[in-house]
């Protein structure tokens, strides 16, 4: 079996807060192959984007990662923990192996610098190239996401959203990473826009084999994007499978409430359920699942006992107690007049 | 559309509004926000407004609203152009029935004051208590609280906005419209800061406010999937034009105008791929003026014509309750 381009184990990341210290993300475990994009979904404050700072090392106090492994392969299939990498080191590998598209990338760009220099301020930064390098290696880049590169020398606010977007995404293609992280890449732009970019990343994920972790809370638009989905609640990874599999025939109750809590645009209206209660409060952890108190199939065992992530079948994985392989709960069929 | 549908509210007829894009006084460029825009409000129905940002959908609201004033044509409620209505008497009575949700839950609520004082402050201002009256004010209060099932009521009433999680301060949002016996709730993305499993309770509150309630909805989003859960009529709007309208599944299944058909291409699904052709789409969003002419959408559109660039489409009835407004089909 090849190895993965990045395998995350057990990683825990603390918030030290006044009111006491939190495990925002509490023993995440998860593969991502080359050329793969893996979704991470979840509520907000489940902690995805906190995975994907903690990939980039980008924490700071009062966050800290408090434990696990992140392992990456190197050009040679040769993994390394990135987490005991020197600060010096990092530098050099950030960007040049791994990069970001950032959440409100349109804001990402400063506005008050041509966007030339930010492309060279990265490039420079992470290489050795000259200015004049730098420059080309940026006109290409602008080519690459359909922008001429006559409009190097503009400021930000001269382009629209999906331009500035496709400019944040050109800039974490600059040095040929191995794995971009996308957390919520088209979060504020309008459908039609959202889908031309989504397009064009696929196409530059083809042509230059990268590896995307796509963070989003639009399940619709991850089940088109991803091959395979994680799906997060309160900072612990609950299921994970393949696109196609995990709305069909999810094995945790939380899967199958998402999947019944968003209307379809085609096809039969189905009544949405949603799904009662709130989010779990990361200071007040019950004994047990984390999911017991909104769970409509709860028993003993969920209230007692741990639930690590377990492969339930052929690599569908989840931690629900009561899951059995074979027996997915499926999608409710409630439909109305 | 004739009275089948229920007793008509709000009628917008024509609808212009333009805005000043300059502060220089002497340039005064104007952008028209809304170009002849019409619709129909019925009790107990919904109606959803899609369209990407900019395209004019909360200048609608906000002009129903009474927070602008457009500048021509006419917005009707139960017979009276609302521009007429100037008498402090009268403005109450307007606002009483016609009420509004913002897309922020967490800038709508003020953070110094607790629940109970959102609740009971419109139903103090529009007297739909006896003044003075603290215990039926308490239980009118914790009433309201229940029917939007934030309980228990009383222990969520005296909890402040930031105790709450988005979903449930929606709900408080909802509970000051039903408050005020609103008829007409103008609700500008309710749904769209919160989390999917959040907003399946929201819309079935507004689902069931519009039944139980008999309220009319008017729904502004950019997700047709939710717009087709909640409402029965559907506006497509293009830079402050509608080119679409009429019944939701309708226009969905079989979208007649280009715009309506490229937007729809592009909506997630679970069921699609992400390689699903978009229908078509070129050239960039037109700033619309006063002095523009033609259809707003000829610039993108793979089926434009020289006409399509130097006159604007007349609206065209396809069926009972589908309008279009595009030269293909005339």
């Amino acid at each position: 079996m090849t190895i993965p381009q990045i395998s995350i184990r057990n990683l825990c990341v603390d918030y030290i807060t006044e009111a006491g210290d939190v495990r925002a993300v509490n023993n995440v475990s998860f593969d991502i192959g080359k050329g793969e994009v893996f979704g991470l979904a979840g509520e907000s404050g489940c902690g995805k984007s906190t995975i994907a700072f903690a990939l980039m090392r980008l924490h700071k106090p009062p966050a800290f990662i408090s434990g696990g492994e992140v392992l990456f392969a190197d050009d040679e299939g040769k993994q390394q923990d990135i987490l005991q990498l020197s600060d010096g080191e990092m530098t050099i590998f950030r960007w040049s192996q791994m990069s970001m598209v950032f959440q409100s990338a349109m804001n990402a760009l400063n506005p008050v610098i041509p966007i030339v220099d930010q492309f060279t301020d990265v490039i420079m930064r992470h290489t050795n190239k000259t200015k004049y390098e730098a420059v080309k290696r940026a006109e290409q880049l602008l080519q690459i996401v359909d922008i001429h590169p006559n409009r190097l020398t503009d400021y930000p606010h001269q382009f629209s959203g999906g331009m500035r977007q496709r400019l944040v995404i050109a800039i974490a293609l600059a040095l040929n990473p191995k794995l971009i992280i996308m957390d919520e890449p088209t979060t504020a732009l309008d459908v039609v826009v959202q889908r031309e970019i989504l397009q064009k990343i696929y196409a530059l994920k083809e042509e230059f084999g990268f590896s995307i972790l796509f963070i989003t809370h639009d399940l619709s638009l991850m089940v088109e994007f991803s091959d395979r989905i994680g799906i997060m609640y309160s900072g612990q990874l609950i299921e994970v499978a393949s696109a196609k599999e995990i709305l069909k025939n999810p094995y945790h109750p939380y899967t199958h409430g998402l999947s019944n809590s968003f209307p379809s645009l085609t096809g039969p209206k189905k009544e949405l359920i949603g799904i009662p209660g709130n989010p779990l409060n990361l200071l007040d952890i019950p004994t047990g699942c984390r999911f017991q108190a909104r769970c409509t199939r709860v028993e003993e065992v969920c209230r007692t006992k741990e639930n690590p992530l377990r492969d339930i079948e052929n690599g569908h994985m989840s931690n629900c107690h009561l899951a059995v392989a074979g027996e997915s709960i499926g999608i409710a069929e409630v439909t109305t007049a | 559309m004739s009275e089948k549908y229920g007793e008509l509210l709000v009628e917008g007829k024509n609808i212009v509004k333009d805005f000043k894009v300059s502060s220089n006084a002497l340039k005064q460029p104007m952008m028209r926000a809304s170009n002849d825009v019409s619709f129909k409000m019925y009790k107990s129905r919904g109606m959803a407004v899609v369209g990407e940002s900019g395209s004019g959908k909360s200048t609608i609201a906000k002009m129903i609203a009474k927070m602008y004033a457009p500048t021509s044509g006419q917005i009707i409620y139960k017979g009276r152009d609302i521009q007429t209505i100037t008498k402090h008497a009268d403005l109450m009575k307007y606002r009483e029935g016609v009420q509004m949700v913002w897309q922020d839950p967490f800038g709508s609520l003020n953070p110094t004051h607790n629940i109970f004082h959102h609740i009971a402050r419109p139903l103090k201002i529009h007297k739909k208590v006896t003044p003075g009256n603290k215990k039926e004010l308490e239980e009118k209060v914790y009433e309201l609280l229940d029917q939007v099932g934030l309980n228990p009521a009383k222990e969520t009433a005296a909890k402040f906005p930031h105790q709450l999680s988005g979903g449930q301060r929606q709900r408080v949002n909802l509970a000051r419209n039903i408050a005020v016996g609103a008829e007409v709730v103008l609700a500008d993305e309710p749904t769209s800061m919160l989390d999917v499993s959040i907003r399946a309770g929201v819309l079935n509150l507004m689902q069931k406010m519009k039944f139980e309630r008999e309220m009319s909805l008017l729904y502004i989003t950019h997700d047709i999937a939710t717009a087709r859960y909640i409402a029965e009529d559907l506006s497509v709007m293009y830079v402050g034009h509608m080119v679409e309208w009429g019944d939701t599944d309708e226009i969905i299944h079989r979208p007649q105008h280009p715009y309506t058909q490229l937007l729809i291409s592009a909506v997630p699904d679970p069921s699609k791929s992400i390689h699903t052709k978009l229908e078509g789409n070129k050239g960039e969003i037109p700033l619309w003026t006063p002095d523009s002419i033609g259809c707003p959408f000829a610039g993108r559109c793979l089926h434009a014509t020289s006409r399509c660039k130097d006159e604007m489409p007349e609206v065209k009835q396809l069926a009972e309750n589908h309008f279009v407004r595009c030269h293909l089909h005339e």
